[in-house]
């Protein structure tokens, strides 16, 4: 039984298709990152995979029990504590307020989130923690998928390294599968198990390329040679660094 | 516990603090009617200090209490069911875009009615009674909260809603937590408009209606042509408005708009 499936899933906005013929499996404990150039529909195909877009056409199985999702920017309450911005899916699911506040402190201590720092405001954080949060909260419901959106594009390199490490180590740890949207070939190949290419205009995913040993325990030179290997060699990354900006938008 | 509790007075101390900026505020026009009161006389402008006096000794009697109480209760009455009214129907708006469309073009027709004209219909339909004081304030306030919530409504954090559908939560609960939480920050600025101008058309109408309260005061101080007595009611007036609004809204919206405090810079706050 995979994690997830989609099945021929195509996505129209106001009559302009910008994805169509998605096929894509991802099986249980298993990372697949999704890469392609901006503005190709890997966001709107994540929407669609964790249920906020409903899809024009085609059908997404979803075999996993819970989801999480870490968004491009954080998405935390501003009026909200960093305490109580973990645990806001909690409030939804209903432990108890004290078990509520033991498990965010958990989740924090997880993301390495400083424990005198959950008192404070969003306003109060830093990005880097802000993004902190964000993933605890992500991952204090004990999900069994998490979707990731560009989390860290907007955070330095020393950081967003900091957090591919936190999120490798979270999976190792508590065993999910996910769906990590990147248009970083570094960030992809040191993630996931495995890395989709989404097809330039949308239309399909171009191929898949299977990752050499487990996240984590790739070292730097293998990493290096990685992505060479997919920039000057692999015709299927040829238009991943692409920009059409009409697209953008 | 002890540091809620000692944040709370820190806090508490820091509003009444702030107090003194706006004793300054109102010295500065104490300042210029005194010296208005000293160019014109005591006939077309009583000193300040009389005034003050004057409403002290209004307020030393328990049937001037009744009066100003009166008052307080119409405006009161009016403002509630302006803010229920208004809070309602401009959530409804500020979600429903075809609601908004409708409710847009009724605003501009109530807005652009004067008061006048609703205090004298509201004399016909309901008398010299409460009804036609509370109707005249529901007309005038409710408008200016429709506003506040709808445009709070409308501009509601979109991708925060989303993040709450990614982890499960209803539209209920996103109303709940996300929503209304929003919806705050742009509904008190307005709920405090309209409280002023509740106490103001309250008084008002009650002048125009014969209705007793401090409008009617006002009326009866006009016929003696008693100008202390006049403005001394005047500042009973403004005084109500200031206990409820810096009694009761503000210390309401302190409590919602903490993260506010926090996000300010180190240093002078508010």
């Amino acid at each position: 039984m995979n994690a997830l499936t989609l099945r021929a899933v195509g996505h129209a906005f106001f009559g302009r298709t910008v994805l169509d013929g998605i096929d894509l499996a991802v099986a249980t404990g298993e990372i697949v990152a999704l890469v392609g150039p901006s503005g190709c529909g890997k966001s709107t195909l994540v929407h669609i995979a964790a249920g906020l877009v409903e899809p024009s056409r085609g059908q997404v199985a979803r075999g996993y029990r819970q989801h999480g999702m870490v968004f491009q920017e954080p998405r935390l309450l501003p009026w909200a504590k960093a305490r109580d911005n973990i645990a806001y899916p909690l409030r939804i699911s209903g432990p108890r307020r004290a078990e509520r506040r033991r498990l965010a402190e958990a989740a924090a201590e997880r993301v390495a989130f400083a424990a005198e720092d959950l008192d404070k405001y969003p306003a109060e954080l830093s990005g880097g923690m802000r993004q902190r949060v964000a993933i605890a909260r992500a991952l204090v419901g004990e999900p069994d998928f998490l979707y990731f959106d560009e989390p860290f594009t907007a955070l330095d390199v020393a950081l967003k390294r900091r957090m591919q490490d936190l999120v490798i180590e979270a999976a190792r740890k508590a065993r999910f599968a996910a769906l990590f949207v990147t248009h970083d070939l570094a960030e992809a190949a040191r993630i996931a198990h495995r890395i989709a290419v989404l097809d330039a205009g949308g239309r399909g995913i171009a191929g898949f390329r299977a990752l050499p040993g487990a996240p984590g325990e790739r070292d730097a030179r293998l990493l290096f040679d990685l992505v060479q290997h997919f920039e000057h060699a692999d015709a299927l990354f040829r238009h991943i660094h692409d920009v059409d900006e009409r697209r953008i938008a | 516990m002890t540091e809620a509790i000692l944040d709370r007075l820190g806090r508490l101390g820091r509003f009444f603090w702030s107090g003194w900026a706006g004793l300054a505020g109102l010295s500065l026009l104490a300042a210029l009617w005194q010296a208005g009161h000293e160019a014109y006389g005591d006939f077309i402008l009583p000193a300040p200090a009389a005034t003050l006096r004057a409403a002290w000794d209004l307020l030393a009697e328990p049937k001037h209490w009744d009066i100003a109480l009166a008052t307080i209760r119409r405006a009161m009455q009016g403002f509630a069911l302006a803010a229920a009214l208004g809070t309602a129907t401009g959530l409804a708006a500020g979600y429903s875009p075809a609601t908004m469309r409708i409710a847009r073009p009724l605003l501009t027709i109530l807005i652009g009615v004067p008061p006048i004209a609703w205090i004298v219909l509201a004399m016909i339909w309901f008398g010299s009674t409460d009804g036609t004081i509370a109707t005249t304030v529901v007309v005038a306030a409710a408008p200016v909260v429709f506003v506040g919530a709808a445009e709070g409504a409308a501009t509601r954090d979109r991708s925060l809603d989303d993040m709450a559908r990614v982890f499960g939560a209803s539209a209920l609960f996103r109303l709940r937590s996300i929503g209304l939480r929003h919806v705050a920050a742009h509904l008190f600025p307005a709920l405090a408009l309209a409280l002023g101008s509740a106490i103001k058309v309250a008084v008002m109408a009650e002048l125009l209606a014969n209705t007793g309260g401090i409008g009617g005061a006002l009326a009866s101080a006009r016929a003696n042509l008693d100008i202390a007595a006049a403005l001394a009611w005047v500042l009973l007036a403004v005084g109500a408005l200031i206990m409820l609004e810096y009694g009761v809204l503000h210390p309401i919206r302190a409590e919602f708009e903490r993260w506010r405090e926090a996000a300010r810079p180190w240093g002078v706050k508010r």
